[in-house]
Formats: C-alpha cells, structure tokens, sequence
C-alpha cells in the first residue's frame, strides 16, 4: 500500500493527478481520507484551528415556508441550520464511517437484533437541561410514532423498540439490522430535549451554535454554544445563514466578499469561478446520481430487450462532460458508486454502445411506436439537455424516443413514481442496503421503477444482517449484478457537490456526505 | 351629498365588491392546481402513511366550499390564519413582508415618479431636439432590458468590479435606516430604469397632446416662458392619463417585483408568495393574492379620485 501511495503522490507533484482524484484513488485501497489529505502537503491541515469571526454561508435552496422541525427539514438550507444548533447520536465521518457523537459508544448483539448506544454523559441542551437517555427516546419515538410527519419515518419502520437502561439506550429491530447506526446519522434525527414533543422547531440541541433569530427563507443567526460538550469544533464567534436561491447572487456575494461560503454552484460556471480572486471551488464526488427510470411492469419497458436497448444507447461519457461540465462521474445503472462501503469493483462498465442498443431493440420486436420519455427541469439541473442528447444517439440507433417537457410544478406528485419513463434524482444514502430498501426492494413505496424481484429480495434481507464484512460485499455484488442485468433503473451519472469559499477559510474538508463539508463547515473550519 | 364623496363612496363599494369576487377566482385557481398541498410539502420524501396524516391535521379532507367560507369568515376577523406549511402565523409573516415591499416600492417611487415627470416635461420643452431623443432612446432601452439583465450588470459593476454596493439586498430587523437604504440602493436603480420609460412617455405625449390647444397659444403670445407654459399651463390639463400610469406602475413596484427580489435577495411578497404557491399553501396565496388585488384597485380607485379632482368640470358637474 505504501509504494502505491508513494506513486500517487508522484503523480500529484507531476501534475498528473487532482487532489480529489488522488482521495478517491487512496480511499480505494483503504487509506482514509485524514491519512490521504496529510500526505499531499497537508494544505488543509495547515493552520492551528483559530477562533473567531462571524462565519456567512449563502445557502441556497431555501423557502419562506421552511421550519426549523429537524422532523420536517427537507431541503438544503433547514439542513444546514439545523446542523449548527443540534447533533445526532453518530454522524458520518468523511471517509464513510460512522462516529459516535451524542452516543460514547455502540454495539449490537450476534444477530444485530438488538443494538446499544451508550448516551455521552454531561452533555447539556442550550437550555441548560442535562441530555440523558431519555431524551433520545423520546426523540426516537416522535420521528416512529404512527402519527409522525417525520422525515426519518421510513427507516425508522423497521425498529420495534427503543427503550432506556440507566445512561444506555437499547433499540430492537424487526430481523437484524447491521447497518442501524448508519441510518442514525439521519439528519431528521437530532437530538432534542424531551425529544422535542412540546415545541419541535425550538432549535434547542447539542450544537455548537445557539439559534439567535430565524426568519424563514431569508436569514438565520447564530452565536456560539460557549458550553458545547465537544471544544473541537466551533470556532467561530457565530454564524450567520443567508438563504440565497439565485446561483448568479451567490456567485457574486462570494466574490464581492459579503459571505465567505456557499453551496451548489452550477458546474458550468464552476471552473470560472475557481479563477477568481479570493474563491476556491470544492468538488467532492458524492453519492448523488441522476436517474432515468422505467416501470419494469409496464409496455414496453416490461421487456428487458427494451430496457436494455435504452441503457446501451444513453451517451454517458457526454452527458458528464456536457450537463455536469466535468464535475461528475460515469454511472453503471446501479445507484451505488465507490462512495459506499462495500462497493464491488468488479462490476464492469457499461459502454455505449449503439450497435449492442440497435442489436437489443431488433429483438424485443417492439412496433416502432414512440417511446415517450417525460422530463422537467426540476427532475435535475440540465435533465432536459440531458433528453435531448439521449434522443439524438437513441436515432442514430434506431430507438424511437421522444421527449416531453413538463412544467416543473406538481412534477413530483404527478409524474415522479407515476409515470411509467422519466427523469429523477436520488440524494443516496450512506448504505447500500437503506438505498436499496427505499427503492428497489419489490414492496418499497418507493419503488419508482417497480422492480420486483424475489432473488434481489431475498438478498437484501440475507446482507442486512450479515455482521461479517466480506460476506455482506459478496451479496451486495451478486445484487448489483441483478439490477445492472435487469434493473428499471438508468443511472448515466454522479454528479459532485460543488461549493465555493473564501480563501480567508482554513480548514476545509471534502466531505462525500453532503455539500459543506457535509453541512458541518462551521464545526470544523476557521478564519486563517 | 356632494357629488364627488357620493362618487368616491361608489367606487370603494364596488372596489370591495371586486375584491370578493377576486377571492372567489383566487380560491378556485388554487383548487385547479395539480397535486396537493400534503404531497408538495413532503416532495420526493412523502410516504402513504405521512400523506393521509398531513392531510387530515390539514383538514383537506374538507369540501372545497366549506374551506372558502371558513377562511373568508376569518379574514372579516382580520385572522388569515396559520400557513399549512408551517404553522407560521400569516398575518404576522405578510406584516413583515409587506412593510419590505412596501419600503422597497416607497423609494423606487419617490425616486421614479418625480424623475419621470420631469423628464416627461423636458423632452416636451425640447421635443425633437437632441434632449428629447437622448432621454426617449435611454428609456427605452432601459424598459426593453429584462430586469435581471439589468440587475445582474449593476452587479457586476457595482459590487463585482467596483465593490462600491452589496449584492445580498437582505434587510431584517435591527439594522438601521442607513443601512438599510445602503442595502436597497441596487434594486432600487433597477426598478427606477424599469418604471422610468412608461411614465416619462406618457407624460410626453399627454402633454403634447394639450400643447395643441388655443389657450397654449394665448400663453404664448403673453410672451411667457416655453417651461412655465408646460408646467403651469398644459400639465395640469394633462395629469389625469399621467395619473394613470403613474399609478399602474406604483402598483406593479408593489405586487410584480418578485425577479428583481430573486436577482437581489430581498425579503419581500413576491418570493414569499411564490414558494407558498409551490407547496400549495392556500391560505398564504389567497391571503397575497387578496392584498395585491386590494393594493391594484386602491390604486385606482386614488387615480380615478385624483383625476376628478385635477379636473374642474367633473369637480363641479352642472
């Protein structure tokens, strides 16, 4: 391992390599990613942690009917406060592992049935309350109750009991589940005293930051939590959130110096605005991906030539470099890429090609008639040019698809998971088995492609409760070789977060898990 | 009675008339919208079981008659409710929007209005000379420009290149007039150059329009001067059309101004009517809608008064 970090490191002196190229290149043979970083000059790392200054993100993706509800957070900007004022009981570290925050430690029994999460002891809410085992039961049981509006409601269908001993919480799931402390790093799932029953949007957790003012859709203020229970993290003095939609205004607020960071910068612009004085640009491959889907039990996707057809003719080299400017990577019609844990190389690309597409179409013996693909633009940014790419080498191969454009509004509730062929996205998740279980298991409500397949299914249940890790890659692999052979799912790209910041920012992180340094940017950074 | 309070009272009842058969339009162009407010709010993360939920703690299940009435009754009790989206409550939420708005709108007026006219009544004093042309060609141009080019090029001017302004227009509460100004000062240009056009022309060609008349050429064969002919003698004969546009445009700076919010991050109604209207919020966009369709026909009922009274033949009627 050793000389093939030494020739990695090569490569980057040689200008061969982006940094981001080599993390993800070294988190592929195991290095973690605070191992990887060190070695290249340690830009990161380059300052002690200084404190001070009031840090402003301009975040985008906010409304004026936002809550500060960790239940009922659903876009970008509620995901981002509700990170500075609370914390989960594991948050997931950026070389994909969960780390115990509000919970010292965790362990499940044999068959991952049962799992307990010891409760970190003198931490205190904003409130000056003492956070104990009981407030994370109650917080668990409002975002379970049968009456939740929760977010988190569908992963945490499969608990049966959650319940406290003393300063330990115990959870019993329904089967074993090996990966429940993966899906307690939701970020619904904070933390809240009395689990926040009385008055959920009180902003009252754990975090680094205490709420000073909130206004829906225009701005939130913060100061800092001089009492936090963990004073490696929060250096600033306060943060200040400004909800900035337009991706043009929050270029130039960036530029003209007026916030130090934002979120979501469109790819097109992206490589400019890394030119620009005072702003870096940070792209971190995620596990968001752009889907294309088709309901497997619905003519004439119900025949897998046709689906085949379709997913040997989608143009994937050029749908990254054209809709994502290069700021992506290729997808193989699985939603798993190399971000999660037991992710198989093995699994070959799938090329494009038209020759195999026109070969599949011929013998699915379809008559030829239009094959209507639907679209909006809120599907993803470019989903539409992405179609129209799609269409034009979908001719050359002989495939009949049309495109039909949509308005953006009721695209979700009308089309998405309704219609049999449109275009979507999928966040990801941080584990194969919960991305799996919401949208691909035969009896997921959110079966968007209505795969039903009882081998796929069987496997899914058998590697929940796999402990042991090489069994658990072999089932995820035996799986993604299903979907890829027979899936309804057509996955062209991932597209990376990209978000840009003042060079007066030291400290920064490429975090796989979400935009800001997966929303913690300001735990963990600090004025240089 | 005198005929003109007998007139203004005429025109308030139908104006209130008016806005009721608004409500009614507003109500069922919300019903026509597709998909619901449960499945909008939850979006792509709904389930089943948290829809019917929503739905029930919403009171969607209601006729769509039943919830009209209740809510109008509330609005008679000057309650318009809490936002289905998130309980916030709507009358104190469009207070503060509308004060924003209505900030926003009050200097791009006192700003516009009065350049407007005066220029209007330059070009007449130099009509076809080179005043006139560079004031119409400029004008125009600045009209013909969509807002947002015209304020992503103060942008970039101002804030980019020379960091003279702030691009984030964002006021909250707590900061000082001063301040605030500072911070509206680019939307503000741009609405002026998007307003300017409309008023200025029209104060042209109504006065223009009066410059044909006898009385003008009485005027001028007094020997007064051109300037004190057009603004003594012809604008006030031509300032019920100008009224009129005027008062089109303060309405449009009022309720259209949503991109010039977006461009400039700024906390008005326009934003907050357009999210609640993509998540289906029923309550927020009849009670928006009510006040925009109560400011449009405030405004004209004020220009239709305004015109009696610049008038004396409908002032003092035989």
């Amino acid at each position: 391992m050793n000389d093939e970090l030494a020739r990695l490191i090569g490569f980057i002196d040689a200008g061969g390599m982006s940094r981001r190229g080599f993390l993800t290149r070294t988190a592929a043979f195991g290095a973690t990613a605070a191992l990887a970083t060190g070695l290249v000059g340690g830009a990161a790392y380059a300052g002690e942690p200084k404190k001070g200054g009031i840090l402003r993100m301009g975040v985008g993706g906010g409304e004026s009917t936002d809550t500060l509800d960790p239940a009922l957070a659903a876009n970008k900007v509620t995901g981002a406060a509700n990170r500075q004022w609370g914390d989960e009981l594991v948050t997931m570290s950026p070389d994909g592992k969960v780390e115990p925050r509000l919970a010292e430690s965790f362990e499940s029994n044999a068959d991952a049935t049962q799992w307990s999460f010891k409760i970190r002891e003198g931490v205190k809410f904003h409130d000056g309350s003492t956070m104990t085992a009981d407030d994370v039961v109650a917080t668990f049981k409002r975002h379970s109750d049968e009456k939740t509006k929760s977010g988190a409601a569908g992963i945490m269908k499969g608990i049966k009991d959650i319940k406290a001993d003393g300063s330990t919480v115990i959870i019993t799931t329904d089967g074993g589940n090996a990966d429940l402390p993966y899906l307690l790093s939701d970020y619904h799932l904070i933390i809240q005293p009395k689990g926040g029953v009385d008055k959920p949007d009180a902003a009252i957790g754990t975090g680094p930051y205490k709420l000073k003012s909130a206004q829906a859709g225009v701005r939130y203020e913060f100061e800092r939590n001089a009492d936090d229970w963990d004073q490696k993290r929060g250096y600033y003095d306060g943060v200040e959130i400004l909800v900035i939609n337009d991706s043009t205004a929050r270029n130039s607020a960036l530029q003209a110096g007026q916030v130090d960071v934002i979120n979501s910068v469109d790819p097109k612009v992206a490589k400019l605005l890394s030119k620009a004085p005072g702003a870096k640009v940070s792209a971190v491959a995620g596990r968001g991906h752009y889907v294309f889907i088709m309901h497997c039990d619905t003519a004439p996707f119900d025949n897998n030539d046709v689906r085949l057809a379709l997913k040997y003719s989608i143009p994937r080299k050029e749908l990254v470099d054209k809709i994502l400017d290069g700021y992506g990577s290729l997808g193989n019609d699985i939603p798993i890429n190399k971000a999660y844990p037991f992710f198989d190389e093995a699994l070959k690309q799938r090329p494009y090609d038209l020759e195999k597409a026109a070969e599949h179409y011929k013998k699915s013996g379809h008559d030829g008639s239009p094959i209507e693909l639907i679209v909006a633009d809120t599907a993803f940014p470019g989903a539409v040019d992405a179609a129209t790419l799609w269409q034009a080498s979908c001719q050359k191969a002989g495939i009949p698809l049309t495109i039909k454009k949509v308005p953006d509004d009721g695209y979700w509730s009308d089309v998405w998971n309704v219609k049999p062929f449109c275009a979507s996205y999928w966040e990801g998740r941080p584990v194969q088995d919960q991305m799996y279980s919401i949208a691909y298991l035969s009896t997921a409500e959110w079966n968007d492609t209505r795969f039903k397949n009882a081998d796929f299914d069987k496997l899914l249940l058998e590697g929940r409760s796999e402990l042991d890790p090489a069994k658990r890659k072999e089932i995820y692999a035996k799986m993604a070789e299903i979907l890829w052979s027979e899936g309804g799912v057509i996955v062209p790209m991932f597209n990376d977060f990209i978000d840009a910041y003042s060079d007066k920012i030291d400290g920064w992180i490429e975090d796989p898990n979400f935009e800001l340094m997966g929303g913690k940017v300001s735990h963990h950074t600090w004025f240089a | 009675m005198h005929p003109v309070v007998r007139l203004v009272g005429q025109r308030l009842g139908i104006g209130l008339l008016l806005l009721l058969a608004v409500s009614v339009l507003i109500f069922v162009g919300t019903e026509l919208l597709p998909g619901d407010v449960a499945q909008a709010i939850l979006g792509q993360s709904a389930t089943q079981v948290s829809l019917a939920n929503l739905r029930e703690q919403m009171g969607l299940n209601d006729p769509a008659y039943v919830r009209y009435f209740r809510w109008l009754f509330g609005v008679l009790h000057g309650d318009l409710g809490t936002a289905l989206t998130n309980g916030a409550n709507i009358r104190s939420e469009i207070a503060d929007r509308l004060a924003n708005t209505l900030f926003l709108a009050f200097w791009a007026a006192i700003i516009a209005v009065p350049l407007a006219i005066s220029l209007g009544l330059i070009a007449v004093r130099f009509r076809n000379r080179w005043p006139d042309k560079l004031i119409s060609g400029v004008t125009l141009a600045t009209i013909s420009l969509p807002e947002f080019v015209a304020g992503y090029i103060l942008m970039f001017l101002l804030t980019v290149k020379f960091r003279v302004f702030s691009p984030i227009s964002t006021i909250f509460p707590g900061m000082s007039l001063g301040d605030k100004l500072y911070a509206i000062a680019l939307p503000v240009a741009v609405l002026v150059l998007v307003v300017l056009a409309h008023m200025m022309r029209m104060t042209r060609a109504a006065i223009l329009n009066v410059m044909q008349s006898a009385y003008i050429e009485t005027a001028e064969l007094k020997g007064l001067r051109p300037f004190t002919i057009i603004a003594r003698h012809a604008f006030p004969n031509a300032v019920a059309p100008v009224v009129n546009v005027v008062m089109l445009n303060l309405a449009y700076l009022v309720v259209g101004v949503v991109v010039v919010e977006v461009v400039f991050v700024y906390p008005g109604m326009g934003q907050y009517l357009v999210d609640h209207v993509a998540k289906r919020d029923i309550p927020v966009v009849q009670a928006c809608g009510l006040i925009f369709a109560a400011v449009y026909i405030g405004l004209n009922i004020l220009a239709d008064v305004i015109s009696i009274l610049a008038n004396p033949r409908l002032r003092h009627p035989k």
